[in-house]
């Protein structure tokens, strides 16, 4: 029965998060947004203390059914192991091996380590919940997307507008090589020795299984009864039953009670023991060391090739659109609610939950190796709209903060820089001014490139002092590849 | 687990999605079912046996110079059949090559004889692709049109217009032209027109031309300026214009001036005509098909009066009756397009004074409706910076159309209406080529017949979409 109750929250938690990274269309989150923001590692670093504290609380109570039932990483490898079992004709032969402790610690201090001086993508290649909102955001939902779009073309046709189409395009090689690469060694170790990953590896499974040690409830093997069949050994996907010995390791055991339900003789039974001292542990592992300063001061994006407007002859066709590349940018763009380059790097545990859900391709993981796949802002493929506050709705670590969209009118991401050697009405003598028509914080005028000739091309002039570095001047800049404008980021964002 | 999955996320819309989908198609095939038995029926009252429209009832009209007996319906080349491809949307379509030749046979097999194209149709493949259908046809069964359309400044030596002319007899296969026009004078005022035909001597050169034989008929295409419209009727003794073509429909015959001021109503124009004996050969009959994609209360309007006829029959009724009119011009992209035409022509039921009211009152009521008169021609294609203007302004209008286009958040339909505008938008014109892009450098302006100031439409149609998005309505 424990163990069914287990199964059928670990799968309510496993979809729902699951879905959390499909979705692109920002609708689950509304109601499922909160599986996210109780996971512990975002939870820690959001200084959600109420969250990390009922988290550690469970464990003291319960054991470390966080692992079988919240942790989506935890119930992946169960699902696999689940198959394993199945394709090995329903015999599991799992047997107890001693705890790996000295690997354990030496992940965690390293861990730790990484987490106090801020090597983000250290961080966030160890976080758990975040290698699972990786695998699902690299790998599951661009198919995901892709079946949409077939609906959405039979929508098309039936003239339905249930469905509609929405991009599938390579957000970071980098990120997609590592949730590959976590997927198949999670998998593969899960395939043969179920939850090897969450007792040596893990940083929060290390720590909630120190808890769990001294946790009030937990399956305890009646040695009057048991008959020294071992199947509870066999089928303990995280190796911790010493059946000859009686004994369970606790600090490894996930509280799956699968054990509880295979034991013919009923010896195993979850009980309450109260003999345990009270050692808690509060987990505030404080942040506080600067990160080092960005780097990478280079050359501004050159080598422009612009449109080039030939006299029409014949009607029709349409004129080839080159893609934007990505100016190089002395300062990356965060988005707005993540107040500074130091706030993301120190929060962010790059699950991927903000890279999924933005409706305009502005975010995508980062590739700088200081924080690898922590999100970062660009704007060839969208801009930041004003409606949009997504990301910072969705982000469950405290790397984005939630704004209104008022806020968001009023926070200094960036600013925007002119490139005059791109510029379209000083380079294909027309008239343009776009970046001043859709500039929404109105920071953009037009005015003639010769002061003493009213007559001569109009040119933007930024008004940095109103600029919030929203992109949409560089996005919709027809120069090509290269944009005539662009944005710098702030490293720490400002507030009008 | 998957099925599980699915079933979380499906949510009211996506079931109501799948209804209607449902629904759709059980509709669609008795819409289908339906129009296969009224076709039937019409023919059957029509006394045709073979299912089809007979071939020898076509309505024809004599060129009081030449003597042509020409068709009431003259074949329009400028939209014809593509292939669609993948790659469609950005600009790589190709003609249809193989529907072309179908359609030409079927269209001279039921009586068509007047073929119009030019140079610049269909991204300039039009001609070729109409020389290859109609060289399978002996010469003496068809009138070919073609056009100078030497539009671009750097086409406006005489050599380089002539050579035009010379490439025009070549991809048509043919060795002298029936109607050869001067192409779209008025736009770009007295200005061009001096330009293009009078200053280098090249309307003098087509004017030999007619005299040697190599033309039969002279004649120019009028939009825009008034001015160049008078002008050239005014030297009507010098020039003796062989027929004119102009733009009549039930909305412009009275009201073009209420879609833009610019623009002059086809009653003046067919007057001035009539006035000199010259015969009008009609284009934008249908205005691209915004006088058969209506509002569905005039479809029904429509349709209550002759229950049995489309709502393009209509148009096409109204261009044919006047008297003084050769040819009514239909592009026709497809199959069913040709036969419905044929059918209003096969023989013409001209409009009675009853029917004529019927259509100015209707003309009145589409009025209400603020679309942009865009007529889908593409003479503003292709922008420079790739803007996709006519699938914009179709958009647009399809929405006005459909009630799509809200005025404030709180119209009753106002969350269905912007869904179906915003995604149908998306759908129409790929991202990178809608009205946001628009930087406004005119370069387009000039091309349209319509006169339609393009950047101006643009501009206020992203400042909608901007509204939509954004919730500021």
């Amino acid at each position: 029965m424990l163990r069914k109750i287990r199964i059928a929250l670990a799968l309510i938690f496993f979809l729902g998060i699951t879905a959390l990274f499909l979705d692109f269309t920002g609708t689950v989150h509304a109601w499922l947004g909160w599986m996210a923001k109780v996971q512990f590692l975002p939870a820690l670093l959001a200084l959600h203390v109420g969250i990390v504290v009922a988290l550690l609380l469970l464990t003291f109570v319960l054991g470390r059914v966080y692992c079988s039932v919240v942790c989506p990483l935890g119930v992946m490898q169960d699902v696999v192991s689940r198959i394993a079992k199945f394709r090995k004709k329903g015999r599991n032969k799992y047997a107890y091996s001693a705890p790996k402790t000295w690997l354990r610690i030496t992940v965690m201090v390293v861990f730790v380590l990484a987490l106090l001086l801020g090597v983000g993508s250290l961080v966030a290649l160890l976080a758990p919940y975040s290698a699972y909102g990786r695998i699902v955001s690299s790998l599951f939902q661009p198919v995901y997307i892709a079946a949409n779009n077939v609906l959405a073309g039979m929508a098309e046709r039936a003239d339905s507008y249930a469905f509609y189409t929405a991009d599938v395009w390579m957000k970071s090689v980098a990120t997609l090589s590592v949730a590959v690469v976590t997927l198949v060694v999670i998998a593969v170790l899960a395939w043969r020795n179920g939850r090897t990953y969450c007792n040596t590896i893990c940083p929060v499974g290390s720590l909630l299984g120190f808890v769990a040690r001294f946790s009030l409830l937990k399956p305890v093997i009646d040695k009057s009864k048991c008959n020294g069949c071992r199947l509870c050994e066999r089928n303990c996907k995280a190796a911790c039953i010493d059946a000859k010995a009686h004994k369970i390791d606790y600090s490894r055991c996930v509280a799956c009670m699968d054990c509880i339900d295979k034991c013919h003789k009923h010896a195993i039974s979850y009980a309450w023991r109260a003999k345990t001292d009270h050692v808690g542990k509060n987990g505030d592992e404080k942040v506080d060391k600067s990160r080092r300063a960005f780097v990478t001061a280079t050359a501004v994006a050159t080598a422009s090739a612009i449109l080039k407007a030939q006299e029409k002859t014949v009607d029709g066709g349409l004129a080839v659109i080159e893609d934007k590349q990505i100016p190089e940018r002395k300062t990356p763009i965060t988005p707005p609610g993540s107040l500074s380059a130091k706030n993301m790097a120190q929060h962010c545990t790059a699950c991927q939950l903000c890279v999924s859900v933005c409706p305009n391709g502005v975010l995508r993981p980062s590739t700088d190796m200081m924080k690898l796949m922590q999100p970062e802002s660009s704007y060839e493929r969208g801009y930041c709209r004003p409606e949009c506050t997504k990301c910072a709705d969705v982000c469950p670590a405290g790397a984005i903060r939630p704004i209104t969209v008022a806020e968001k009118s009023s926070i200094q991401i960036g600013h925007a820089v002119w490139i005059k050697k791109n510029c379209i009405p000083l380079t294909d003598g027309v008239e343009c001014g776009n970046c001043a028509r859709h500039c929404p914080a109105g920071a953009i005028q037009m005015v003639a490139s010769d002061a003493d000739d009213d007559e001569s091309p109009k040119i933007p002039v930024i008004n940095t002092e109103k600029c919030i570095g929203c992109g949409a001047c560089e996005n919709l800049c027809p120069a090509r590849p290269f944009s005539a404008i662009y944005v710098e980021g702030h490293e720490v964002h400002r507030f009008i | 687990m998957k099925k599980n999955m699915k079933e979380n996320n499906k949510n009211i819309d996506r079931r109501h999605f799948l209804k209607v989908l449902g629904v759709g198609t059980a509709v669609t095939t008795a819409a289908m079912y339906g129009c296969g038995k009224k076709e039937r029926a019409a023919v059957d009252s029509l006394g045709h046996h073979d299912g089809e429209t007979s071939a020898d009832k076509m309505t024809y009209r004599e060129n009081p110079t030449t003597g042509d007996r020409v068709s009431i319906l003259g074949y329009g080349c400028m939209r014809l059949p593509t292939v669609s491809s993948e790659n469609a949307q950005n600009g790589e379509d190709e003609i249809d090559q193989e529907m072309v030749n179908k359609l030409t046979d079927y269209a001279l097999a039921h009586g068509v004889n007047y073929f119009d194209t030019s140079p610049a149709y269909c991204k300039g493949l039009s001609e070729h692709a109409m020389g290859i259908a109609l060289s399978r046809h002996p010469r003496d069964s068809y009138f070919i049109a073609t056009k100078l359309s030497n539009f671009s400044p750097d086409q406006w030596g005489r050599e380089e217009s002539i050579a035009m002319y010379h490439n025009s007899l070549k991809e048509l296969q043919v060795d002298y032209i029936d109607y050869m026009l001067l192409h779209g004078v008025g736009m770009g005022g007295m200005k061009a027109l001096n330009g293009r035909y009078i200053d280098n001597g090249v309307l003098d050169f087509l004017l030999k031309e007619r005299e040697a034989g190599r033309i039969r008929n002279l004649g120019f295409s009028y939009h825009g300026d008034v001015e160049v419209f008078d002008y050239l009727l005014s030297r009507h003794d010098d020039y003796h214009w062989d027929f004119v073509q102009i733009q009549l429909n039930y909305v412009d015959w009275l009201h073009a001036k209420e879609t833009n001021p610019r623009n002059t109503n086809a009653e003046y124009l067919y007057g001035e005509l009539v006035k000199r004996g010259i015969p009008a050969v009609i284009m934008e009959p249908l205005l691209g098909g915004r006088l058969s994609n209506v509002p569905d209360h005039i479809v029904a309007r429509l349709k209550q009066n002759r229950p049995e006829d489309s709502v393009a029959s209509w148009a096409f009724r109204f261009a044919g009756s006047p008297e003084n009119v050769l040819t009514v011009l239909s592009g026709m992209t497809y199959m069913e397009h040709l036969q419905d035409n044929l059918h209003t022509y096969s023989p013409l039921v001209p409009l009675s004074q009853d029917d004529k009211d019927f259509l100015e009152e209707t003309a009145r009521l589409m009025l209400a409706y603020p679309t942009v008169p865009c007529n889908d021609c593409k003479y503003c294609m292709p922008c420079p910076y790739g803007i996709d203007i006519p699938s914009i302004l179709i958009h647009y209008n399809k929405c006005v159309n459909q009630g799509n286009v809200p005025e404030s958040s709180q119209d009753a339909n106002y969350r269905k209406a912007r869904r179906a505008f915003l995604v149908g938008y998306d759908r129409s014109v790929p991202r990178l080529r809608q009205a946001d892009h628009c930087i406004g450098c005119g370069q387009c302006k000039v091309h349209c017949p319509q006169n339609i100031d393009i950047p101006n439409e643009l501009h206020r149609i992203d400042h909608f979409v901007e509204d939509l998005k954004q919730g500021l309505l």
